[in-house]
């Protein structure tokens, strides 16, 4: 079935209190282009916007730290099976982060790496924190064994919060998903959302769409290409690319987009981006959000309430979260 | 100041969503229970086949109501309902229903739906009650049970100066007694069943029993074959007099959180095991 209005998941209508005169549809409908939504670029010296941290809605904490069994081409924190920069963090780690947010009413807790599972502690982690928060748990879906698909489908049947699963895709064909995953993770990833519906859990399938393809033809092939797989309920996110990581060191890389500075004042919301209701927490600090935790001045301090001050958003990929209007949150 | 509510029982409903039926036998229910008139938390349009009906039978019965997403965007001519789905099936059904709505209202029901206020507060039993349509921040916030933290409702009682926090627009009802003594009831729909199975529409009603707070939800049926069947003569989709008929939704719960939507997959599964 075709999806006319597929588009890059969009907040707009979420976050913004709706107030007499606004028009409902807005413009992140376009294709993912920094430039047209920012005006010429150029005006580096004019001073970028400052994002204020307006509560806490999104704790996310890099439990496997960058530790992953696999190496995509476009990681944007180059996560690998030899890549130690963030640490793995220890259940106690994981539930000191976890009161500290929830001190602050944090909304709901994402965890992530690296491949989350590789963390040996992985499963009291998930449950230490559905006693307090929803959670969700982003993976590649290469690792589950029947044990642990099992003890997915009991602990999100007994808790009486969302345990949600996100599990990632790179294109909706083998070839296009393996050229950034390596040889057979396609295979492996689709094995891994068929044993989840086998087991009666409903993943949200994570999609990266590279800037020049059209959201709804997208959308569009991945339904279909997950139906002739046999996972036919799948939900769908679509996520932009980012010139972030190991996708900076990419051959044919996209160039980063210029810094939000030409954004005249005037038009920047302090509703729109996803890092007014977010931080991310790894072995190394609290960031402002998970996007930048590899980058210069991304790091807001040691805790959580340090964290909880204005951001400047002089990074080339605030323009790509600003142009789609994206966030890593489930919606 | 304040105004203070005496009653002992309130009731409250939302998402009439054009369902006269529902809406008359949820207001009936109300008053054999003695909590007339009743608070409406909005959206009088969309998914069902008279949203103008709905509109002058609230007006008719002086029932309080607060604006829900959908009357503000019926009530501003804006381009579509605002509902915050991001699934492109939900958003084409959503444009169904928010065109076949628009081409239906009047001027003067648009005038009223424009000047319902977005929240209302009273003091009911010492509380301080604050009733919205999504969430006191956001006309279009879902609020979900199981995606929401008791920590996360706690501040939001206490950012908007709420004991008792009432809210609909999920479509789902549920009820959290926080751990402060703070209350977050949503009051789910009249207009389209609880995705459980049971056809009907749902209210939630309020009680105070010796100083304590009891929170409880209606289940109120109706003729939902005859309104399927006149839904089906009108030319909305198939898909919304399934639901009317059989009490599953079919269309628009993209943004459902896995708890609820595994809960009525497996509730699904046991009541007919035959059909999957
Ligand atoms: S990368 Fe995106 S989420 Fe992170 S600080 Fe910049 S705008 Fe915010």
């Amino acid at each position: 079935m075709p999806h006319p209005s597929a588009r890059q998941s969009s907040r707009s209508a979420l976050t913004r209190r709706i107030g007499p005169g606004l028009t409902n549809r807005l413009a992140t409908d376009e294709g993912f282009s920094p430039e047209a939504a920012l005006g010429s670029p150029g005006a580096d010296t004019s001073p970028v916007p400052n994002q204020p941290l307006l509560h806490l809605e999104q704790l996310w904490i890099q439990v496997a730290g960058t530790l992953c069994n696999l190496s995509c081409t476009h990681c944007f924190v180059s996560a690998g099976p030899n890549e130690g920069r963030h640490a793995m963090l220890s259940r106690e780690d994981v539930a000191a982060r976890v009161a500290e947010a929830v001190a602050m009413g944090v909304r709901e807790i994402y965890l992530t790496g690296g491949e989350p599972f590789l963390n040996p502690s992985i499963e009291g982690i998930v449950e230490d924190t559905l006693e307090l928060a929803p959670v969700t748990l982003l993976t590649n879906g290469t690792l589950f064994t029947p044990h642990r698909t099992r003890w997915l489908a009991a602990t999100t049947r007994s808790s009486r919060y969302s345990l949600e699963l996100r599990v990632s895709l790179d294109g909706t064909d083998a070839a296009s998903h393996d050229a950034f995953r390596g040889a057979g993770s396609w295979r492996r990833t689709l094995d891994g959302l068929r044993a989840l519906e086998a087991a009666g859990l409903l993943p949200i399938v994570t999609l990266t769409r590279p800037a020049h393809v059209d959201a709804s033809e997208l959308a569009a092939r991945a339904h279909a290409a997950l139906a002739a797989e046999g996972v036919p309920a799948a939900r769908l996110k679509l996520l932009p690319m980012f010139t972030l990581g190991r996708e900076t060191r990419r051959p044919g890389h996209a160039p980063p987009p210029p810094s939000l500075a030409a954004l005249p004042a005037e038009a920047f919301d302090p509703n729109r981006l996803q890092c007014g209701t977010c931080r991310a927490v790894t072995s190394r600090g609290v960031f402002v959000c998970p996007l930048l935790v590899d980058e210069p001045g991304g790091r807001m301090g040691d805790t959580l309430a340090e964290s909880a001050r204005a951001f400047p958003l002089a990074h080339g990929a605030c323009s790509t979260c600003w142009a789609t209007g994206m966030t890593c949150a489930n919606d | 100041m304040t105004e203070r509510v005496a009653s002992t029982r309130l009731a409250l409903f939302g998402g009439v969503y054009a369902n006269l039926p529902a809406l008359e036998a949820v207001l009936a229910d109300i008053a054999s229970r003695g909590a007339e008139p009743g608070w409406c938390l909005g959206d009088l349009g969309g998914f069902g086949p008279d949203p103008e009906e709905c509109v002058n039978l609230l007006r008719a019965r002086a029932v309080p109501t607060v604006q829900g997403n959908y009357d503000h965007s019926i009530g501003h001519r804006l381009a579509d309902c605002a509902c915050g789905y991001t699934d492109p099936d939900d958003q084409r059904f959503a444009q169904l229903s928010y065109d076949f709505t628009d081409a239906r209202v009047s001027e003067a029901s648009r005038a009223w739906l424009r000047a319902l206020p977005a929240e209302v507060r009273f003091e009911f039993a010492g509380r301080r009650v604050l009733l919205c349509h999504g969430s006191p921040r956001r006309q279009n916030e879902f609020l979900w049970e199981s995606a929401a933290s008791e920590p996360f409702l706690e501040w939001l009682c206490r950012e908007h100066d709420a004991d008792l926090l009432v809210c609909s627009h999920t479509g789902l009802h549920w009820h959290r007694a926080l751990s402060s003594g703070r209350h977050v009831v949503n009051a789910g729909a009249t207009g389209r069943p609880a995705h459980d199975g049971r056809p009907g529409a749902w209210y939630a009603e309020l009680t105070v029993r010796e100083g304590a707070l009891e929170v409880s939800f209606r289940h109120v049926t109706y003729d939902t074959e005859r309104l399927a069947a006149r839904m089906d003569a009108q030319g909305l989709p198939p898909e919304f007099s399934e639901t009317v008929r059989t009490g599953w939704w079919t269309t628009c719960f993209g943004s459902l959180p896995v708890r609820e939507r595994i809960a009525a997959a497996d509730a699904r599964l046991a009541a007919a095991p035959q059909s999957r």
